[in-house]
This record gives structure tokens, sequence and C-alpha cells, in this order.
């Protein structure tokens, strides 16, 4: 029975260690931030951070991550409060469907941590393993900029 | 009643509760969907305690539809948009508007809401000017209250009692004068996104009713393929696992919690002996197949017949299209809860109501006892996996009554099993006259259906799996003026002398359905790569080429906005190259013309997309974000699916089965710049833009890559080797 | 052991010059000149694309998100990087100033056209054994290339290395014409044309040897153990002789199906292997079986392969149990798939133990693996494997890894284990953004 500590709140989690941490944080402890896109390391839609750093928690099994800590894209903010990222996607109307968008600022959020002013390649960089079927690829960098401070020259006027 | 059940209409206001479904009628003279549904109460509804909520027929796929069903109704009722709530299609409670598609929703579902809501609006005037004995025209209509002149103040919750929403929007009610407008026309941020940021409950993935079980389903390798055996026992004794479901080679299994589901899943996979399976023409004789099979040919155009046939110089050509996928990032999913006697159905398919048809059909149950609720999914692109998984969900449901049902397929379930988009032929041919314009054209596509969605059992995956099979009905060819395979292949320019033939497949070795634009996509690539072609034979430049050929004004406007935006004429770099395309997407929804720079590395033949300007015409515009969000996305969709995707298949069946099968564009091939001009049409009525970009971009590439390397492509996806193989070492 | 290598170095810098020099340091600049017409025919440019593409030429003269052939990749040796060099038909910066002439002296002897000595990261070792007309047919093709503009990079390498007169002392010592049966040696007659061309192929043009044979402290291969198996930018290159641990023998169909894209009883190529395979992707398919027919008579028939092991491992252990925990939730879901023919995940074996990773004399080609992931191919089918570097520990990696080796291959634990883990896994794993690395995965 490992223990996960998830947004800052440790919990004694029922599933083998095996469990892959997506369905732990889905299943068991009711977050809705982690997607399920592919389970197969494929396409970024299940991306959390561990200790700062972007990880699929569709292969992450849960075992591997006692005394290390998770952040979900609830950690950042509630759709009441968002957070500073968080903001800049809806200040940006980055989202159409939505559903890659969490794993997006979940990256997006450990490239800023990184490197707070990244430029556009490397944010493209970072996010490249994220894959978005909507096209609001245009947009999701316009919000990584904003939140980084950037001006958000990716696209033009809107008329 | 269950909380699942509650937890929804919860969603949609209570106050709902108790309402009877909106009566169907037909009245030809309304506009939008009043058609079908006339009452304002079908639309607009006013609580006691003067809420007002919106109903929709229409769904939510990401596309941005609630915020601008929002706006439209706030407009007309005088209220803030945040005040308002809105109910999407659920056969319970909303209007019935057929299928979420085509780019419908403003066209139909808007126009509708804002007749509705003018009409409510009228009645609430109506009735205020009584109790205030005061005529209804010097009353206005702001925050949810009718004010007198005077200052005196009606709530709507005071007068809402008073007034009858049962009765039908009048054929010619007054809307509110466009100069007016605060909320329509401006960018109001999108109502479904901070949910979707910040881990809200946003989807159908994120329903999570009491006693609910997981399904997982075990599907056959390859299309065809039927169940001859599986050992169960073992899966079904495994710990948290609540039973295997077997009927006929629909296999399934059912567990407490979701990754017990998925093991037993993979369990059950490994037991599951799976015999036969449709055979596929290898991919190099893709083309030659479809041209060989059995097609209906009907004329679908035909211009100048009296005329002569006119001399000059012949150009032909022949486009190829291979099979796509809509791919969604998440697989599809559904919910279902059976209770003995009524089902209820959560599902992001597109249809709620045609959707119900088939469950009916499919378990035998009267189309009362059944509800279908919109919840979203990942976006679909037209008809994915959502509807099998809601097949799968209410046959499980009823095999287990009492317990909602989760369904979630696989990465690998999905790029399997969704209808595909379908390959595709064209052959277009002309003649330039002396005075280089076109004096004669011929077009023929060849090319499958581009519908099987639901009604009809049939259509639904599972049902021709089972025991007692449910056939899938013949596929069928969409009619004009929107048609399917033929979407927009009668080209909008004036031309003195045409054909248009559609030659209907009815067989086709693979699985396919609507994708995002039809065949509008492999229509407007062809028609207007063939223009480019045309061109160039004149020595024309293609911008006024096409100008050339146009008489609609706002044709010409979008045409002239994205070639002086793009800076089109002025010289580019070596390697580099601009592209041209236009479309009205059906010829009768938004107008879209697109300018776009390609680079193109001659050593392997890789383009890249480097900007793109597009300018659109969607009519009225009610959110610019909304427009500009679609024809965006469409771009780069459209680019991926141009540049990058083809099914792959071999003679056992499609290989494309994950993302590391099916190549999408990621994030270094979008381009540099992207941007969209709008003309706003105030007054006019709404053009659906949710599907304008996917033509126009394919065929703005191929035009570009024809400028940047010499080369012309016929054959979608433009994928490196092919483009390469032209260019030759 | 990078200084003992560079002590030997510096031995042989004191030593060799004395042998060497007056007679083999100096060569000639040779007069600059271009392709006549007949020297770049369409039918010679489109022979040497294929040609170039088996000789892996833009594998190396390409740089990461650069211009094709024009150079600037870094190539990593023992003794420190070497830069490709832009080989475009640049007058200034390319080979745009070269003759025929210049162009065979380079590809056989080591000697660019102003007589300065190359390192043998260039394999002119191989290329010796081309014929008079595939240079040619190079020629053509290379001088047809889009010129691009890029100065070369200085190479990061210590002194002497740096100082180019040694490597003509090298060249004495250890550069021998390569035998290929029916080229430089009489053919075998054994053998048909196919296995004759693949024989050619795999010695001269591909330079397979170059990777899968032991190399001497001086960096040169040791012929007498020729395909005993080798290194490659810190990956382990997998003997091709007899000697090849793999569980299942190479036939010649699954070498094809192998170096043609991935095959189903082996898996697919990863590290420096994955370009070879992707650059095959515009070459015919009989010239990939030719090298496939070649290089399978190199490993002989199947011997005393056990053939892909799957075992019981005892999990009542710590140490096991914490592995086949991993192993279970983050592997199983591909690799236990069964494999796209059984509907499962494509690009996966039946089981991890076809793969001859696992057998291998110690683990550093799964441990990079792991780490790294395979990156996606760019815009065409391939295998995608997330890397774990930044979601386990040093120990959870090394549980896993020794899991791993306890189940699938019957050879015992890798006694380095511990040390290599150590050695690859930095602790804490770096940081976004993973830095570009075309062969990295998914997760940082
Ligand atoms: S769901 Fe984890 S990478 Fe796709
Ligand atoms: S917004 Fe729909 S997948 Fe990215």
């Amino acid at each position: 029975m490992p223990n996960l500590t998830v947004n800052g709140r440790t919990h004694a989690v029922a599933a083998e260690p095996e469990t892959p941490l997506l369905y732990v944080l889905r299943d068991e402890l009711g977050l809705n931030g982690a997607k399920f896109g592919c389970g197969l390391g494929q396409c970024g839609a299940c991306t959390v951070e561990v200790e700062g750093r972007a990880v699929l928690s569709c292969l992450t099994p849960v075992g591997v991550l006692e005394g290390r800590a998770v952040t979900t894209v609830e950690g950042l903010g509630s759709p009441e409060h968002p957070g500073p990222l968080q903001a800049a996607f809806i200040a940006e109307n980055a989202a159409q469907c939505g559903y890659c968008i969490a794993g997006m600022v979940m990256r997006a959020h450990a490239l800023l941590r990184a490197v707070p002013h990244p430029s556009e390649a490397e944010i493209r960089d970072a996010l490249r393993f994220n894959l978005c079927r909507c096209g609001t690829h245009m947009r999701i960098l316009a919000a990584v900029k904003r939140a980084a401070g950037a001006s958000s020259a990716v696209t033009g006027a809107l008329r | 009643m269950t909380a699942l059940t509650r937890r929804t209409l919860l969603v949609g206001g209570a106050l709902l509760v108790g309402i009877g479904p909106p009566r169907r009628a037909l009245a030809a003279s309304l506009p939008g969907s009043l058609k079908e549904a006339p009452r304002i109460d079908a639309w607009i509804r006013i609580g006691e305690d003067g809420a007002v909520t919106v109903l929709t027929g229409k769904a939510e796929l990401g596309q941005g539809i609630k915020t601008a069903l929002i706006q439209v109704a706030a407009e007309e009722l005088g209220l803030a948009p945040a005040s308002l709530r809105l109910v999407t299609a659920d056969t319970e409670l909303t209007p019935n508007e057929g299928y979420t598609a085509g780019s419908h929703s403003m066209q139909d579902s808007a126009t509708a809401i804002r007749h509705a809501a003018a009409a409510c609006r009228a009645l609430l005037t109506a009735a205020a000017g009584r109790r205030l004995s005061l005529p209804p025209e010097s009353l206005t209509v702001a925050e949810g209250a009718v004010a007198a002149p005077d200052g005196r103040r009606l709530a709507f919750g005071e007068i809402a009692a008073g007034i009858e929403l049962d009765a039908d929007v009048p054929a010619e009610g007054r809307l509110r004068d466009p100069a007016t407008y605060t909320v329509v026309g401006r960018p109001l941020p999108r109502v479904d996104i901070p949910a979707k940021v910040a881990g809200g409950a946003a989807y159908i993935q994120d329903i999570r009713a009491p006693g609910m079980v997981h399904a997982r389903i075990v599907r056959p390798p390859r299309p065809g393929a039927r169940l001859v055996g599986v050992e169960a026992e073992a899966v079904a004794a495994r710990p948290g696992t609540i039973r295997v479901h077997r009927d006929g080679s629909f296999l399934a299994v059912l567990a407490e919690r979701e990754y017990a589901a998925v093991t037993a899943m993979r369990a059950l996979a490994r037991v599951a002996v799976w015999q036969g399976g449709t055979p596929v023409p290898e991919p190099d004789a893709l083309f030659a197949d479809l041209a060989g099979r059995a097609a209906k040919r009907s004329l679908i155009h035909e211009a100048g017949t009296g005329t002569p046939a006119p001399a000059g110089r012949r150009v032909a050509a022949q486009y190829r299209r291979r099979y796509q996928m809509h791919g969604s990032i998440g697989p599809s999913c559904a919910v279902a809860e059976f209770d003995g006697d009524r089902l209820t159905v959560w599902s992001h398919a597109q249809g709620m109501f045609p959707l119900r048809q088939a469950l009916a059909e499919l378990l035998a149950l009267p189309e009362d006892r059944i509800r279908c609720i919109h919840v979203e999914g990942s976006g679909c692109y037209g008809h994915n996996g959502a509807d099998d998984a809601a097949g799968d969900a209410a046959l499980l449901a009823r095999a287990l009554p009492g317990r909602p049902v989760r369904v979630q397929y696989t990465r690998e379930q999905e790029h399997l099993w969704e209808p595909y988009g379908g390959a595709m032929l064209t052959d277009a041919s002309a003649v330039l006259g002396p005075d280089d314009r076109i004096a004669d054209w011929d077009y023929a596509v060849r090319s499958p259906t581009h519908l099987t969605r639901p009604p009809g059992a049939g259509q639904l995956l599972s049902a021709r799996m089972l025991e007692k099979p449910f056939p899938a009905p013949p596929p069928k060819a969409l009619p004009q003026p929107e048609g399917g395979g033929d979407r927009n292949a009668i080209p909008l320019y004036r031309l003195p002398r045409a054909r248009v033939a559609h030659d209907f497949v009815a067989d086709m070795p693979l699985r396919v359905s609507a994708l995002r634009s039809l065949g509008a996509y492999m229509n407007v690539f062809s028609i207007e790569s063939f223009f480019d072609e045309l061109a160039e034979e004149a020595g024309a430049d293609p911008v006024a080429f096409r100008l050339a050929h146009l008489d609609d004004p706002r044709a010409r406007a979008v045409i002239e906005a994205a070639a002086s935006r793009f800076g089109w004429g002025t010289a580019l770099p070596r390697g580099r190259g601009a592209g041209f395309a236009f479309a009205r997407y059906k010829n009768l929804a938004a107008y879209c013309a697109l300018a776009v720079e390609v680079a193109v590395e001659r050593e392997s033949g890789r383009v890249r997309l480097v900007r793109a300007q597009a300018a659109v015409d969607a009519g009225e515009v009610v959110n610019p974000h909304g427009i500009r969000d679609q024809i965006e996305g469409g771009i780069i969709q459209a680019m991926s699916w141009s540049l990058f995707e083809a099914v792959g298949h071999d003679a056992e069946g499609p290989t494309s089965r994950d993302w590391s099968t099916y190549p999408i564009a990621r994030f270094p091939d979008v381009p540099d710049r992207l941007d969209v001009h709008l003309i706003d049409r105030p007054g006019q009525p709404f053009l659906g833009a949710g599907e304008v970009a996917q033509g126009p971009t394919a065929a703005a590439l191929a035009n570009a890559i024809r400028r940047a390397a010499g080369v012309r492509l016929r054959e979608l996806p433009m994928r490196p080797e092919l483009v390469k193989a032209a260019i030759g070492v | 052991m990078k200084r003992r290598r560079i002590a030997a170095w510096l031995g042989a810098a004191v030593l060799l010059p004395l042998a060497g020099f007056g007679l083999a340091a100096w060569r000639p600049a040779l007069l600059p000149g271009g392709p006549g017409p007949a020297e770049t025919a369409p039918e010679q440019v489109r022979r040497g694309a294929v040609l170039a593409a088996l000789g892996y030429c833009a594998s190396c003269h390409t740089a990461e998100g650069g211009r094709p052939y024009a150079g600037g990749r870094g190539i990593g040796t023992p003794f420190g990087t070497i830069y490709a060099t832009n080989i475009t038909p640049d007058p200034e910066t390319g080979l745009g100033r070269w003759t025929r002439a210049a162009f065979t002296r380079a590809m056989r002897e080591g000697v660019d056209r102003e007589g300065r000595h190359l390192y043998p990261a260039f394999p002119y070792t191989h290329y010796a054994g081309l014929t008079d007309a595939d240079i040619a047919a190079l020629y053509a093709f290379t001088m047809t290339r889009e010129p691009v503009r890029a100065e070369a990079k200085a190479n990061a390498l210590p002194f002497p290395l740096s100082w180019r007169p040694l490597i003509a002392g090298w060249k004495l010592l250890f550069v021998r014409e390569p035998s290929i049966p029916g080229v430089t040696s009489p053919a075998d007659p054994r053998r048909d044309p196919e296995w004759h061309r693949g024989a050619y192929l795999a010695e001269a043009l591909s330079h397979c040897g170059a990777c899968h044979t032991p190399r001497n402290r001086l960096g040169a291969e040791i012929r007498s153990k020729a395909y005993a198996g080798g290194e490659a930018d810190g990956w382990w290159a997998p003997p091709l002789d007899r000697s090849s641990p793999a569980p299942l023998p190479w036939s010649r169909d699954d070498l094809a199906r192998y170096l043609a894209e991935w095959d189903p009883m082996h898996g697919g190529a990863a590290g420096p292997m994955r370009p070879v395979v992707d650059a095959h992707r515009t070459v015919p398919a009989d010239e990939i079986r030719a090298l496939a027919t070649y290089v399978a008579t190199l490993s002989g028939p199947a011997g005393s392969r056990t053939g892909p092991v799957d075992r019981a491992v005892a999990s009542d252990e710590p140490a096991p149990a914490r592995g086949a925990a991993i192993y279970a939730g983050a592997c199983a879901v591909c690799h236990e798939s069964g494999g796209a023919a059984a509907g499962g995940v494509p690009y996966t074996t039946s089981s991890l133990g076809h793969r001859t990773s696992l057998r291998a004399p110690d683990p550093r080609n799964l441990l990079l693996v792991l780490r790294d992931g395979v990156a996606p191919r760019e815009h065409a089918p391939g295998p995608i494997m997330p890397a774990f570097g930044a979601t386990l520990t040093r120990a959870q990696m090394t549980d896993l890894a020794a899991y791993l080796r306890a189940r699938f291959s019957p050879d015992g634990p890798w006694p380095d284990l511990d040390a290599t883990v150590r050695a690859l896994m930095p602790d804490p794993p770096p940081r976004e953004p993973p830095g570009r690395t075309a062969r990295a995965g998914p997760s940082p």
C-alpha cells in the first residue's frame, strides 16, 4: 500500500504498487486533470509533474513515487481561481476540445520551472511529445509565452 | 432516479424536471431549427426565480458552440451571458436537432435560439406593459428585468408566470438591431475553458457515478474476424472482476476498479481465439482497386449543354486521397445505466436522438424508455468511436441492471475500429479558351459513403458482432446540395459549360464514415489544385485567374483580403513557395480564402508550412475567437492530414493502431505565423465555419509546393517520400 | 579509460612521427575544379543517391535540425568530438571546388583536397574498397546537392590529437586495403552474386565493421576479430559473428526486415543504429536483401541458441518484487500486448525475451533505452518509447534492469549493473527541457 503525495496531500493508496499513477489519480483520488489518451506513453494527455519534472502518469507505477511529490493540474489552481499558467491558457482561449490541455499545461509548467523565459523554439521542443488533434497549437504557444511574460506575438491580429 | 441522473439534471437546472418534452411540429417557413421545434419553450425557459435556461439540440464538441449560443440568447434577452444556463443535446429536455455536424450549429440552432429569445423578450415586454399600463414599445429589457422610462422595473421572475412560452415563435419576430449589439460580435472568453485547464469535471470520462463499474472491450485483431473460442473462467475469477460478457464476437469484461478492468481485458485478450477477417487491398493497389469497384453515377451539375463544345487547349489531371482518420486524442467512452425498465446513456456522440433510435433497435426497447444525454468528450471531427462506445455501454448495462457501466476504449481500439474518412479519386478535365478562360469543365468524383452513422442499430460496431447480428445498413450517398462524397464537387466559379458527376461506390474494404468536411476536403483539393494547373497553362497569376472566374462579391472579398494581407506576389527565397486556395463550404456556408508559404527541403522532400493567412466570411460573427479558433484548428489539422496522414494497411487490414503507426503533426510542424482575418457581416445569416478550412488548406499546400519545388503533387497525403519522388534525386 | 587511451596516443605521438612523417604525412593539395557534365549524368546521380543512402553519408554529415549534408554533427569518439564537414558543393565551405580525383583520394585515402589528413571517424578504411564506378556515382550525387554555405566546426580534440600529421602515422600502421570477395579478393565460388553484393556493401560502403568490430587502443578495428562486437556512441554494437547473443538466429529475412524497418522476431534498431535503418527507407529492397544475405552468413546457422526466454522470477525477494511491479505498470502494457499481429501494440515483439539487449554482456543498451526512450520518427511510422530517465530513480532503474535480465535472459545477473546505472543515470535526473536529442523519447 504505497503512500502517495499529490498536490501537497499524502494519501494511503489502496492500489497495488504496479498500478499506473493515472488510474490512481482518476479512479481512486477522483482527480480529473490527468487524462487517458493512449496509455502507451505516446500522447502526453496524462502528463503530471513529479518533483518538478514532466512525467507520463499512464506509465508510472504508483509504487515508484513513494516519498516523491506529484503535482497535477489541480495543484496549479481551480476553475474559479486559476493559477498564472492556467489563467494564460484561459486568456488565450487555448483549448478547443481541451482534452490535451491539462497535459500541455503540466509540461509547460515543468518547462517554465526549469527555464523561466524559454524561446519559442524551446517551447515547441518541450511540447513536441504532447499531441493535440484540434490544432490548438498556436493558442497553446501563445499561452505559454504569455505566462512566461513574453508578448503573445505568435499569431497576428484578429482582424 | 440515481444520483448520476440527478447530478446531470442539476447541471441542466433542476427547474426543468417535470416539464414535458417539447412538441415536435413542422413549420417550414420558420428559420433554422424552428422548423422542427417551433415553440418558444423548446428553446428558452424562465424559472420562477427569473433564471433563464437556454436549450439546444446541438452538442459542444470543442468548437465553442456553448459560448456562442449563450451570446446569441443573452443579446436578445438583454442578459449578462454569465447569468444564462445552457442545456445541450438531451433527448428528454432539448429539441431534436439531429446531428451536431456539417457546420450547422450556428445556422440551425443559434438562429432558432435567437428568434425564440426575441419572441420571449416580446412576451416579457408585453406582459410588463400590461402590468405597468405602458405600451410595450416604451419598455427596455436589460439585466434580467423589463424597465420603464420612469425607472420602474419588473424582474423576469415577476412576470414569467404570466406569459405563455408554449406558444410558437412568430414567423415575423422583431430581432435586435445589430447596431445595438453589446454581446454578439464580442470575443467573450469560452465558458468551458476554465474547467478544462484546471481539472474541473468537463468530460464524459470524468463521470464517477455511485456504484459505477468499469468495462473494457476485447476486439478482434483485425476487422471481420470472429471469436471462435475463449476460456474466460480464469479471467472471470480474478479479484475485482465482476464478469466476462460474451455475445457472439462481442467480448467484454466488467470490473469494480478501472485498473482491474484494464488488466482483466489484457488477460482476456490473451485467451480469445479469433478467426477470419476481411481482406483489404495492398496499399499499392488501393487506387486501382477503388477505380475498379462498381459505382453508381449521378450527374449532379450540368451547364451550357446547348452550346457547342469549344475549341482550345484541354488539360486533365487525376487526384487521389488515401484513408485518413479522426484520431481523437481521447479514445471513446460512454456510461449507461439500465434500471430494469429505462435506459439512460451518457455519450459524446454527435447525435443523441439518432443514437436513441439505434439503441432502441439494438435492445428492442421503445424509444421513450431510453434517454441519451450528451456529455463532452475529446474532439471528434466527425463520426468516430463515440456511438459504438455508447452501444457497448448500453449492451453491458442491460446485462448488469442497476449499476452504471462505463466503457472506455483503448487507443489501439479507437485507431483500428473508428470509421475512417474514405479513399477517393477525382478526375478533372477542362478546356482553356483562346481568351485564357475556362471554356469547358468536366469533373467526376469517385467516393464511398461519408455517412454510416446511426440511426440503424447495424451502424453500431458491436451490433454486427452479436450472436444475432444486426447487418450494416446499405451505404447511402448524401444528396446535394450539401452532398457527401460530392460535397463541394461543383465549383463556385463561373463556368459556361460544365458537367460534374458523382460516382458512388457502395462497397469499401474498410469501414468509413463522416470525417470533418466529408468529400469537400478532397473536392476542394482537386478543384483548387486544378485551378492552379489551369492558371499555369494560361500563364496567369493564380489569384487573378480565380477572380476572373468569380462573380460572388463575398467570395471575391475573402480572396482579395487573404491575398493582400499575405503579401501575395512578393518574391520568396529559394526553396520557398506561396500557394493559394479558396472555397465556400458546401457552396452555401462560410467562405474561406487561404494563402500559405511553404519551405520544401529538396533532399528529403520534407514540407513545412511556414505561415498561413486566411480570410473568412461566416456571415454575422457571434464570437470572433470561436471562428478564429475553428479556422486555426482546421488549418493545422488539415495540414497534418495533407502532409503526413494516411491509414496504413496491408492485405490483413489496417496497420495504423496507435500514434507510432499513424503519425500526426507535432509542435515543431506548426507554422511560425497563422493569421485569420474575419469579415463580419452583421445582420446577415450565420454561415457555418467549422469545416471550411479543410479543403483550401490541402490545395494551398499543393499549390505552394509546386512553386517551391517545381513539382505538382496530386495525391493526399503529400508525404516526404512522395514529394521526394516527384522532385527526383 | 579515456585517460589511458590518451596516454597511448601521446606515446604514439612521439614514436609515429619518426617512422611515418617524411614518407607519408605530406600530401599535396589538388587543384580546384568541379565536375564535368558527363560526371553528373542523371543516371550517375540516381545510382549515387542509393549508394549515399547505403553509406549513411547524411547520418553523419547532417546536424540535428540542420540542412542535409551541410555537416556540423558532432561524432563522439573515445578521443574527443569530431565534427562532420559540409559535403554540399558550396565552393567556399563545402566540396564545390573538388574534382573527382580529389573526391576519390578523400574516399580511399582519407586526405582532403588541400592535402590534410582526415580523422578515421570518416570511414575511409572501408571506403577504400569502393569501386571506381561507385565513387564516381557518389561524386555525381554529392556534386548535384543543394549547395549550403556552412563553415566547418572546429573539432574538440586535445593536443596532440588535434595535430593532423599524426594521422599519417596511424594510417601507416592500420590502413590496409579491405578484403572484399569478388572485388579486392577472389570471389567465393560457393556463394551467389547476391551474397557478393552484400559482402561488398557491408565491407566497403555500409562500413558495418566500423561499429560492430572491436577497436584497439588507438582506435583501429582489430581485423582478426571482425564483427565480434564493438561500440558506437557509448552503445554496445552487438557481434554479428558467431558470438552473437541474439536469442533467435538472424535469418536473412529477419535481417532484411530489421534493416528495412523492424522485425517481429528481434525488434528494431535503437541508438546509433536507428539512423542507419532510417537511411534504408530510400534504398531498393534488393540491396537491403543483399546486405542481409551477407550479414546473416557471418553468424552462421543457429547453434547453441536457447531461443527467447521468459522465466518466473522469484518475487519473494524485495528487489525482484519491486522490479516486477515496475515492469507490470510501466512496460507490460506494450511489451506484453503480444505484438501487432496479435492485435497488440505495434513495434513490440511478442515478449522482451526476443531482445538481444537483454542478452548483452553489459546493461548499457538496455539502460540507455530505458533512460532516453525512443523518439518518434519524424513524419513516418516508427516505434515510440517513453523515456524513464526522469521517472525512475537509480535504485528503481537498477531493480527494473535486474528483473528484466533475470526474467528474459539465461545468462545470470550483470555484474556491473550498479556501476553502469550510476554512470549513465544522472542523479537527480535533468529537468526540462530534455534538449534536442533526436533519439530521446517522450518524458524528459
Ligand atoms: S495517456 Fe499517457 S502518454 Fe498518452
Ligand atoms: S484541444 Fe482538442 S486535442 Fe488539443
